[in-house]
């Protein structure tokens, strides 16, 4: 089974060495670097889980999160929000708006990885 | 026990440090070791030829022995106690401790005045790292980078082969990360230097005119003689926002000025003192003006300093000029308990109040503070209001005669457990 992710970061290094490391590990992946229409990509590419960057240009990834999970069919997707802002404040905001993992950078590939497979077995079994 | 019945107590505290036996003391200063005894323990009062004697015996001044501890020591030890969370000391000994065991007494009262210090430091930083758009960009471009050159170093460094064509792209990944890595982390100590060096850092139109008011002493002698703003005053502070800024701030002072020139500021604060109703209703001004240009006095005309608060009716901080011990937070929401943000709810209401800042220090301040309406009144049109606030410190001898509104500087470095204005925790509770 083909299993999708969609990347939402707009530093180009960073969603490369990713998008190495999932397509390795049989992930689909797809990348979108713009917060503006966020939205929009993740409706259209349906993913089974999204990497979602925080300071993300025309908008912010936690303002997509709030409105993702304000979507009857989007409440349960599993997102895994990527920030360099790791302050406590930062990290209850995310839960508050329902984020399903949060990671600081700089990450280890294996935390990436560990997460991402985590959120998709959690999801599969709800 | 008050302070000048523990000169026994001191004299022991002396003696015991010069290492001198009680019996060797009584009999150089021609007295029994029983009397000495008595007089040790606070039993007996001491003064005159006999106190003279017994502190040349022990090397110190006299004084030593009759006021023990400095002030300073005390304020500081008191200063300690009132900051303790859910711990009451016995102030009402506190001269006694100082007098008996006046090592430990200024190793607390050190320990005190380093965490008003460090809490100091903290309210900084953490102002900056919350507030400062520059640095929260400089720090998220080094983190961001060094994410990227963390996870593609991982994989070039992992064991077996990679293609070729993916090893070519991580090297050359590596190579443009380490170096734009390089740049942005100079471009952040270029920052933190340039604003450690700096009282006040630029970025920010209203930082940058409150410094350069700040940097003329918040008075412009070349207005008061001409009662206009000169052309090239403004010159230091570019050509953006931060003039516009600035000219606004500068025209208010020479309105100030010629409704209020300096000598008869001066003959009304001789005969009134500083008295703001009074000197109002002399020179013939509104109190908001008032309050402008007593802060924007030479500091020679005023008995001390005076701070300024100005705020718009969203509680924005429009103008601010600090004054010692009172905490103004650089960046972001201030205390809503502050007085100028009362006046707003009591337009054109004078409002004064005592207010001490939580755990800071016991200095006081009196806080003068009016909304006022910035246009005329018109028929279906809300008056927009703006909010002024003096701040004066009450002199040290007169602290603690009034009971103090207490305040913070802001929500996220007040020590307040309960307060019905608190908007966010707080960064210095327990778990900070």
């Amino acid at each position: 089974m083909n299993r999708r992710v969609l990347l939402i970061e707009d530093e180009p290094n960073i969603a490369e060495a990713i998008r190495f490391l999932l397509s390795r590990d049989g992930w689909q992946v797809g990348l979108h670097a713009d917060g503006t229409d966020a939205i929009d990509q993740i409706r259209a590419e349906r993913p089974d889980l999204v990497i979602l960057d925080v300071m993300l240009p025309g908008r912010s990834g936690m303002d997509i999160l709030r409105d993702l999970r304000a979507m009857e069919d989007m409440q349960d997707l599993p997102v895994l929000m990527l920030t360099a802002r790791g302050q406590l404040r930062d990290r209850d905001m995310a839960e508050r708006a329902g984020v399903s993992r949060f990671m600081t950078k700089p990450f280890s590939n294996a935390e990436v990885l560990t997460a991402v497979r985590d959120l998709h077995a959690q999801a599969g079994r709800a | 026990m008050s302070r000048d019945t523990l000169t026994g107590s001191r004299i022991r505290e002396r003696r015991l440090i010069a290492g001198i036996r009680q019996a060797d003391l009584a009999r150089n200063v021609g007295i029994s070791a029983s009397y000495l005894n008595l007089i040790e323990h606070n039993r007996r009062r001491i003064g005159g030829k006999l106190l003279n004697a017994i502190a040349e015996a022990l090397g110190v001044e006299p004084s030593m022995l009759s006021e023990g501890a400095e002030a300073a020591l005390i304020a500081a030890l008191r200063e300690a106690a009132a900051d303790a969370v859910s711990v009451s000391a016995e102030t009402d000994r506190v001269d006694e401790f100082a007098g008996r065991f006046p090592g430990w007494a200024e190793v607390l009262a050190q320990a005190q005045r380093r965490i008003a210090s460090l809490e100091r430091t903290v309210v900084t930083l953490s102002d900056r790292l919350t507030h400062d758009p520059h640095l929260a960009a400089s720090l998220h471009e080094v983190l961001s980078t060094a994410a990227a050159i963390r996870s593609t170093a991982a994989i070039l460094a992992e064991p077996g082969e990679l293609e070729a064509q993916w090893r070519d792209r991580f090297h050359r990944n590596l190579n443009q990360d380490a170096e734009r890595l390089a740049e942005s982390s100079k471009a952040l100590v270029g920052y933190l230097d340039q604003t450690e060096q700096s009282e006040d850092p630029r970025g920010v139109p209203q930082e940058e005119v409150e410094a350069f008011v700040a940097a003329h002493g918040h008075h412009f002698p070349a207005i008061e003689a001409g009662g206009e703003v000169p052309g090239d005053l403004l010159d230091d502070l570019g050509r953006g926002a931060s003039r516009e800024i600035g000219r606004m701030v500068l025209e208010t002072y020479a309105a100030d000025a010629q409704a209020m020139p300096i000598e008869a500021v001066a003959a009304a604060l001789d005969h009134h003192g500083l008295e703001p109703v009074a000197l109002s209703r002399d020179l013939g001004v509104e109190l908001p003006a008032v309050f402008r240009r007593l802060a924007g006095l030479p500091e020679d005309l005023l008995p001390g300093e005076a701070g300024l608060v100005i705020c718009d009716a969203s509680g924005s901080i429009l103008f601010r000029k600090p004054v010692t011990g009172f905490a103004m937070p650089r960046h972001g929401e201030s205390c809503p308990l502050w007085p100028v943000f009362t006046a707003l709810t009591r337009p054109m209401t004078p409002i004064r109040r005592r207010v001490a800042q939580l755990g800071r220090s016991r200095a006081e301040f009196d806080c003068l503070a009016i909304a006022w309406p910035r246009s005329l009144p018109d028929f279906d049109c809300d008056p927009v209001y703006r909010s002024t606030m003096l701040i004066l410190p009450v002199p040290s001898d007169r602290v603690g005669q009034e009971d103090a509104l207490q305040v913070g500087s802001s929500c996220r470095v007040c020590p307040s457990p309960s307060c019905a204005a608190r908007r966010e925790p707080s960064i210095l509770s327990e778990g900070f």
